[in-house]
């Protein structure tokens, strides 16, 4: 593997924001983490907006992954950060590659369509589960790394090194699959899926193992967010919270990894001072920031630092 | 028998609510090609108008039964308000863009719109109640099938979702203005150069679309409690709707709210469990079976 700028840019950001985690307010440590594993979600949605595909279903393995990080701890009594965070890669990358094969062959509204109906299917399924807490959810709570136990009073600290280490991680190989061969399909889908037929790729595995991709980071986030937070519940599922993931992307770009990490960090800023200032008019102040970004800056923000670098 | 009479007669009420919701939906993507989320805020803000409406009504004191007048009001309220400024104020600028971009755009549009619900309104649950305990929902008394007691008001919601349908439906294939829309559905830009005024059309349907959202919340307003984050629930099951028949068919929206209608009803009386996984299944299915929706024609393709 070939290391370029931005891998070391991707590798270097992880250890510092590991290095400074201890010296920082507790406040930004909540605000990095929470952005952190959004981002991670995020990634996923850039990767399928390369191909020209916006899911509004993403939410379904954002819950998936924070649900079996979540039973895990309940039903199994291992709450351990590492496996959980592996018992959502696994139900996710399964639950993918099963609907995958159906959501390969949709483009545009009938993708975000069928995504938006599973990613409800399983809202109806988790809200009427009496023993899953129904719409209240359950509480999560891991208490070893790797078999390690960790003090109560390092915990959070702890959650955050490794959101810091999941997200950095995850935008390390989405960045070498994107400059890979197969990652590099995705912008020729985009632009003209018959070309890449006649070139002699196969579009349908293509954006199949994209879309594959895009779950398991969706499940890392959702793990990370159960561990995070402390408390899951059907609402990861629920078609606003997807919908703020395409915020997020429309915000970030996809211009590089870079972008979906620093939109979550943005789109959460928003959100804590919004809330903070005027809890009842946050969502107007992203739908106005969304519709501004969208009119004026169709690349998203990291658009602002690309055009830079040309001029 | 008495249970699938019930199954039937719920059925059939909760299929003219959903026609009502969903059929502006489907006319607004029919025309403009625009999946509108923002549909669910207006269907609360219909919902919401009629609140202030009715309460302004009762409190006045004048008779009870004007309150369906006030009902009514609300919903042409929305729809020439809120219809014409989200048109010419925002979408016209976005005609031409992707329909994933159009779709994104009316989702910032909800969010607007949900905020400013919250703070025309706030954030409590409000009621339709007079000073006496009037409500339109009960002032129509009720009727009886096989030992089941229904308000009346359920009759009102099936005679507005068939005259609603029945008057697009003659308007659509009778009239000069129905002609013409049929005309920039088909093709827009011949249309254009035909000599017709597109953006008068569009205008046009946007604001009877808003007005039929308006419709569907002010007629829903009496039997729920008004709260914020009613339309983002409405939303999805309008979507499943419109999806289920086919985006933008007029007989597939009846169709599809006649099936969730009824897979909804059935699903309550037999196996409550299942009761919101049922309609977003069906919709999964009608979408991998037959992914342009029920009532799809074949497509021109266009080159």
């Amino acid at each position: 593997m070939k290391l370029d700028r931005t891998s070391f840019a991707i590798l270097a950001m992880g250890a510092i924001l590991l290095i400074a985690g201890p010296a920082l307010p507790s406040w930004m440590v909540s605000m990095l983490n929470v952005s952190l594993c959004y981002g991670t979600v995020v990634l996923g949605m850039m990767l399928l907006m390369r191909n020209g595909i916006v899911s509004f279903g993403h939410g379904l393995y954002f819950c998936l992954g924070a649900y079996a990080a979540g039973l895990l701890d309940q039903m199994l009594k291992m709450p351990d950060m590492l496996l959980m965070v592996g018992a959502a890669v696994v139900v996710t990358g399964v639950v993918s590659a099963i609907l995958g094969l159906l959501l390969a062959k949709y483009r545009d509204i009938f993708f975000a369509m069928l995504s938006l109906a599973f990613s409800m299917i399983l809202y109806g399924l988790l809200v009427k589960t009496a023993s899953l807490g129904s719409t209240d959810g359950f509480n999560v709570a891991a208490k070893t790394v790797a078999g390690f136990a960790v003090a109560p009073e390092s915990q959070r600290l702890m959650v955050y090194s490794l959101a810091v280490v999941f997200a950095t991680v995850s935008a390390f190989f989405l960045h070498s699959y994107l400059a890979s061969h197969q990652g590099r399909l995705a912008g020729a889908i985009k632009d003209n899926e018959l070309r890449v037929e006649y070139m002699g790729a196969s579009v349908m595995r293509a954006v199949h193992r994209n879309y594959v991709i895009s779950a398991v980071l969706a499940g890392i986030g959702g793990a990370l967010m159960a561990v995070n937070i402390g408390h899951i519940d059907p609402e990861m599922t629920y078609w606003p919270q997807s919908g703020e993931f395409v915020f997020v992307a429309i915000l970030s770009g996809t211009g590089s990894v870079f972008a979906p990490l620093g939109g979550a960090l943005v789109f959460e800023a928003i959100r804590s001072f919004a809330y903070e200032y005027s809890p009842n008019t946050w969502q107007m102040v992203l739908g106005i920031t969304m519709l501004l970004v969208m009119i004026f800056l169709p690349g998203g923000l990291w658009s602002l630092f690309t055009r830079k670098r040309e001029g | 028998m008495s249970q699938f009479i019930a199954v039937l007669v719920d059925g059939i009420v909760y299929s003219s609510w959903l026609f009502i919701i969903a059929v502006g939906l489907t006319l607004i993507y029919g025309v403009m090609k625009i999946l509108n989320i923002a549909h669910g805020s207006l269907y609360a803000l219909g919902a919401f108008t009629s609140v202030t409406l009715c309460g302004l009504w009762f409190n006045a004191g004048l008779p009870p039964m004007g309150s369906y007048l006030m009902l009514l009001l609300s919903a042409i309220l929305v729809g020439l308000v809120a219809g014409p400024v989200i048109e010419r104020g925002l979408l016209r600028f976005m005609y031409g863009k992707d329909e994933v971009v159009l779709v994104l755009v009316t989702y910032a549009l909800f969010l607007i719109l949900e905020d400013l619900i919250k703070l025309i309104w706030g954030v409590d649950p409000l009621f339709i109640t007079g000073p006496g305990g009037e409500s339109p929902y009960s002032l129509l008394g009720n009727f009886e099938v096989a030992g089941l007691t229904y308000p009346n008001y359920n009759l009102v919601l099936i005679a507005v979702a068939v005259a609603t349908g029945g008057a697009l439906a003659w308007a659509l294939a009778r009239t000069r203005s129905g002609k013409l829309l049929l005309a920039v559905i088909h093709d827009r830009e011949v249309s254009a150069a035909l000599g017709i005024n597109v953006g008068r059309i569009y205008f046009v349907t946007f604001t009877i679309g808003a007005m039929l959202a308006g419709v569907g919340g002010a007629l829903t307003a009496p039997t729920v409690s008004v709260v914020t984050g009613m339309g983002a629930e409405v939303i999805v099951l309008a979507f499943a709707v419109v999806v289920i028949g086919g985006l933008g068919s007029l007989p597939g929206a009846a169709l599809g709210a006649l099936i969730v209608g009824l897979v909804r009803a059935a699903a309550v009386h037999y196996l409550p469990e299942v009761e919101l996984f049922s309609i977003y299944f069906v919709m999964a299915v009608v979408l991998i079976l037959r992914p342009k929706g029920l009532f799809s024609g074949a497509e021109v393709r266009k080159i």
